[in-house]
Formats: C-alpha cells, sequence, structure tokens
C-alpha cells in the first residue's frame, strides 16, 4: 500500500514537472522547424536554423544583448556600491536618527518602483536621463532589499576583527573594504545572481525609458519584434524568444546550485 | 574622558550620514519624492495647451470612482490576486512536498519547476502564446483530439482573464517553491521518527507537524505573491494587451495605459495613489508581524 502511494506520488511529481516545463519545450522544438510542421506536431519533420536566421535579421539583436549587458552591469555596480556603504551604516554605525531612517528605507520594499511609473518617468526625463541606459538602471541602484541584505551581512562580522583592524590603524574606509567586504562575499554573489536575473528580465520600466534600439534592453526589443503588426509567424517568435533567453537559461543550468543557493539567500533573511 | 567620548560620538553621527547619502539621495529621487508628486499631481486638472492644470481637489478621485473601466480594472485584480495567490502557494507548497521527498530523477523535478522563474515574463508570454493561439495553438490541437471545438482563449472575455493568470502561476509557483524547500529542509528529522513511532500516517504528519511549521514561510510568500499580483503585468503587453473589451486589464496596466497611451496623467497619479495605500497597509500588516517576530534584528 505505502510502495503503491510513493509510485503514484512519484508519477503526480513527475507529470506535474513534464507539464511545467512543456511550454519551453515545445518552444524549442518550434523554433528549430518551419512553422507548417511546428503547428502541426510533424515529430519527424527536419530541424532547420532557418527561424533563427530569420529572427536574427529581424531586429538588431547583438545591439540588445549588449544593452542589457551593460544595463546589468551598471545596475550591479551602482547597486554593490550604495548598498555597501549604506548596509555598513546601518549594521556597524551609531548615529542619532538610524532606526527611523532604517524603516523609510524598508518601506521602499513596498514602494514598488513599477508603481511610480509616471513620476519616475517625469524625473528621469528632467535629469536629461530619458532614453539612456542609466535611466533605466538609476531608479534600482539605492535597492532597499540590497541595503537589508548587506545590513545582514555586516551584522555578522565579529565586532573582534573590526577592532583588530583599528588598532592595526585602519579607517573606517580601509575596514570595510579589507574587512567586511571580503567576509560578506557569498551575499555578494547571491544578492547578484538576483539583481542579473531580475533585470536582465525586466520591461515595463525600460519601456517607458528606451525609445531608441540604442538602448532597448532585450525583453523590450523581443516585444517589438513580436508585436502582431509586424506579422512574424510562430516559429520565428519562438527562435526569437530562446534567442534571448538562452545566455540566462544556460547560467541557470550550469550553475543551477548556485542559482537556487542565491535565491534562498536572498529570500528568507 | 566624556569629551573624547563626545567626540567619538560625533564622528560617528558624521560618518553614518556621509554613508548613508548616496542612499538617501537616490531613494528620494526615484521613491519618496515620486511619492508626494504623485499625490500632489493627483489633485491638479490635466493641463492642455488651452487651459493650464489647476487645482481640483478631489475631482479626479471622484472621476476615477465614476469610472466603469477603473471597477473593472479593480475587479479583475481582485480575481487575479484571489486566483494566482492561493493557487501559486498551494501548488509551490505540494512541489516543495515531492522535491524533498526521496523519489527517483528529483534533479530533473525540481530543474523543471524552478525553470520558469529565469525567464522574463515577456518571453514566457511568447512561450504561453503557442498554446493559446486559437486553431494552431497546443491547447486547440490537444481539445480536437478529443472532438472539442476550437477555443479562442485569449480573444473572448470569458476566458482571456484566467489565461493571464496561468501564466502567472506558471511563473511564480517554482519561486514560492524554493522558500518552502529551504523551510521543509531546517524540520529535524527527529519529529519525523517520532511521529513514526506514534504510528501517525505521512498525511497526519504533514498535515499536523510540517504545515504549522511552514506557516512563517507561507505568510512570508504570501506578502510576496500579493506584491507580484499589483506588479507583474508584462504578460498582458504580449498576450491581451488587456482586451477583449477590458476583460484582462489590470491595475499596474491601465496606470501605464493612462499615463503613456492618453496621456492623462492626473488620473494616473490618482490611480498609483490607490494603488500605493493598498501597498502601504500590506507592509503595515507586514511590519507588525515582523516586529513580533523580530524576524530582521
Amino acid at each position: 500500500m505505502r510502495a503503491l502511494s510513493r509510485h503514484i506520488e512519484t508519477l503526480g511529481a513527475l507529470l506535474l514537472a513534464v507539464i511545467w516545463i512543456s511550454p519551453l519545450v515545445f518552444a524549442f522544438w518550434a523554433a528549430f522547424h518551419t512553422t507548417s510542421d511546428a503547428v502541426n506536431f510533424n515529430v519527424t519533420a527536419a530541424w532547420t536554423l532557418d527561424n533563427f536566421r530569420t529572427a536574427w535579421d529581424g531586429a538588431p539583436w547583438l545591439r540588445y544583448f549588449l544593452n542589457t549587458f551593460v544595463l546589468v552591469t551598471v545596475i550591479l555596480i551602482g547597486q554593490f556600491v550604495i548598498t555597501t556603504l549604506a548596509g555598513f551604516a546601518f549594521a556597524k554605525v551609531q548615529f542619532p536618527g538610524r532606526d527611523f531612517v532604517f524603516i523609510l528605507v524598508l518601506m521602499q520594499l513596498f514602494i514598488l518602483p513599477e508603481v511610480l511609473i509616471v513620476e519616475n518617468y517625469a524625473m528621469v526625463s528632467r535629469l536629461g536621463l530619458f532614453d539612456s541606459i542609466l535611466g533605466v538602471g538609476m531608479p534600482y541602484m539605492a535597492s532597499a532589499f540590497g541595503i537589508f541584505l548587506m545590513r545582514q551581512a555586516f551584522k555578522g562580522v565579529p565586532i573582534e576583527l573590526h577592532e583588530a583592524a583599528r588598532v592595526e590603524g585602519c579607517g573606517w574606509f580601509g575596514i570595510l573594504w579589507r574587512v567586511y567586504v571580503p567576509l560578506a562575499r557569498p551575499t555578494y554573489l547571491a544578492y547578484a545572481l538576483v539583481s542579473v536575473s531580475t533585470h536582465w528580465n525586466n520591461f515595463l520600466w525600460p519601456l517607458i525609458v528606451t525609445n531608441s534600439p540604442d538602448t532597448r534592453p532585450l525583453t523590450v526589443g523581443l516585444s517589438i519584434f513580436g508585436a502582431p503588426e509586424n506579422g512574424v509567424d510562430i516559429s520565428v517568435i519562438s527562435a526569437a524568444t530562446m534567442m534571448s533567453v538562452a545566455p540566462l537559461l544556460i547560467a541557470f543550468l550550469v550553475f543551477q546550485r548556485q542559482f537556487v543557493q542565491a535565491f534562498l539567500r536572498a529570500g528568507i533573511k | 574622558m566624556a569629551e573624547h567620548v563626545n567626540l567619538e560620538r560625533r564622528r560617528q553621527a558624521i560618518y553614518g550620514w556621509l554613508l548613508l547619502t548616496p542612499a538617501a539621495i537616490l531613494l528620494t529621487t526615484f521613491a519618496f519624492y515620486p511619492s508626494m508628486a504623485t499625490l500632489w499631481t493627483s489633485l491638479f486638472s490635466r493641463g492642455t495647451r488651452r487651459r493650464p492644470s489647476e487645482f481640483v481637489g478631489s475631482e479626479n478621485y471622484t472621476d476615477l470612482f465614476a469610472d466603469p473601466t477603473f471597477w473593472k480594472v479593480v475587479t479583475n485584480n481582485l480575481i487575479y490576486a484571489g486566483a494566482t495567490i492561493p493557487i501559486s502557494i498551494a501548488i509551490a507548497l505540494g512541489m516543495a512536498l515531492w522535491a524533498n521527498s526521496k523519489i527517483p530523477a528529483r534533479g530533473f523535478v525540481r530543474t523543471a519547476y524552478f525553470t520558469p522563474t529565469v525567464l522574463p515574463m515577456i518571453a514566457a508570454a511568447n512561450l504561453w502564446l503557442f498554446f493559446y493561439t486559437p486553431g494552431l495553438g497546443v491547447l486547440d490541437q490537444i481539445g480536437s483530439l478529443f472532438g472539442l471545438p476550437s477555443v479562442n482563449w485569449l480573444g473572448q472575455p470569458e476566458t482571456a482573464l484566467w489565461a493571464v493568470i496561468i501564466v502567472t502561476i506558471w511563473k511564480e509557483a517554482g519561486f514560492f517553491m524554493i522558500f518552502y524547500l529551504a523551510a521543509l529542509q531546517t524540520i529535524p528529522e527527529d519529529l519525523k521518527e517520532a511521529a513514526d513511532i506514534e504510528g501517525a500516517s505521512r498525511w497526519t504528519y504533514t498535515r499536523r507537524i510540517v504545515f504549522p511549521l511552514l506557516m512563517p514561510t507561507t505568510l512570508f510568500i504570501m506578502v510576496n505573491a500579493l506584491i507580484n499580483s499589483v506588479k507583474l503585468i508584462d504578460h498582458l503587453f504580449i498576450l491581451t494587451k488587456g482586451g477583449p473589451n477590458d476583460a484582462s486589464k489590470l491595475i499596474l496596466y491601465y496606470i501605464w495605459e493612462m499615463a503613456f497611451a492618453f496621456f492623462d496623467a492626473p488620473q494616473a497619479a490618482a490611480m498609483t495613489i490607490m494603488v500605493l495605500l493598498v501597498l502601504g497597509i500590506v507592509a503595515a500588516i507586514k511590519f507588525s508581524y515582523l516586529d513580533k517576530r523580530t524576524h530582521y534584528q
């Protein structure tokens, strides 16, 4: 009886896994077949790369890839600098008003940048950052989530190390740079993975702030490419989709354990 | 001596504020000021070339409440939240229990559940387009095997919102599973052993021991899912554009449309304030709950 229910559960788990992965598998399969073969589920049909050729010629993908790459890099560097400084202040420096300011920062977890699109758009235009990669990245740099994460990481550093560095004549920045940052390396890695995958995938804000192929990230490019007005068929859309998710997906499959650990570390604390 | 302590304290204060300055400037520029500005904008009329905008008080809000589309969108979003939150949590829990048990091909199962999380919503929408397209799509093909008529899942008001909901659940369930998995791994083995000795069935063990221990995780996930039900709208741009007849339009999409398609910033601002209010209530609940548990100290 027990064995039977085990088998049923295994079957259920596998069935759900197959259902869950099927949209991706179908799109993958369609990307390598002609549209008529794809929609008729002609399993024996020949594989082709034509869809990728058509898709590649249909939009400046290389530029989009580069934009996305620059975007996630700019955001990540900005976030590292800003959240390190702020996280250190909240974790290890005593100053009046600290707790109050920390609550203000935590509030930003709920004031989503996505919700403030109208005013943030006005702000970015005022700063002359409209249609620039910096304009897309700036609102995300002072991430409350990142500040919180860094604060937690720095809090865990034993005060003895801090004192020892001070006795050795290290200043505040020296201590931060030589003691705290190296010790928080796992947190930085986790935060980097979460940040990169979030901003690689972000859409609404880049859609609003970018207005030319020179700044548009992949997600926005993909949505424009797939728009029904362009009349591209499903196999070509699948090919374009596969192309744009490939880097992150392959990275995920290779570094799966680190990815999952990263999301855990980021979420649990 | 006292003077020395005082000096040190002052120095710390200066360092503290200096370290915070970059974050404070950016947070003010892109979170606090825009929130205030949104409130301000929502109190003024929409300026045109002939008539500059003027203070109208709550008029934008009364207009909004008189707008049937607004109520349609609110209802849609409530359905969206009401469906995606419990269903994705339930699926996530099931996934975690399975992915944590000793089954064959566990690695594949975990990967399959989690993979949608790393895909952009736009890409996810493109994948699902292949399922939903009438006539050619996978769903219609499967249906036709059983002699069912072709259904335009995205094109008819009765099913469009649900088609959107399914994509959201597909996207977020695997993400929530991770948190459950982590929580499951912190449950000590002896509890299972004790339950076995007492002769409790696996279901009793799960219901009486595992579920209660997962409660904090569930609350955490619930807050996340609630935020997602406001935030996750990217797939609308690909799948339905809020149609047909606003049947699948959600609040954030409507805000975007108001501001960037109809250029009615005051209306969009009034709606944004509503959303911020709701998020504020969620935040208050979360923080009072967290304070009680002193989670972040």
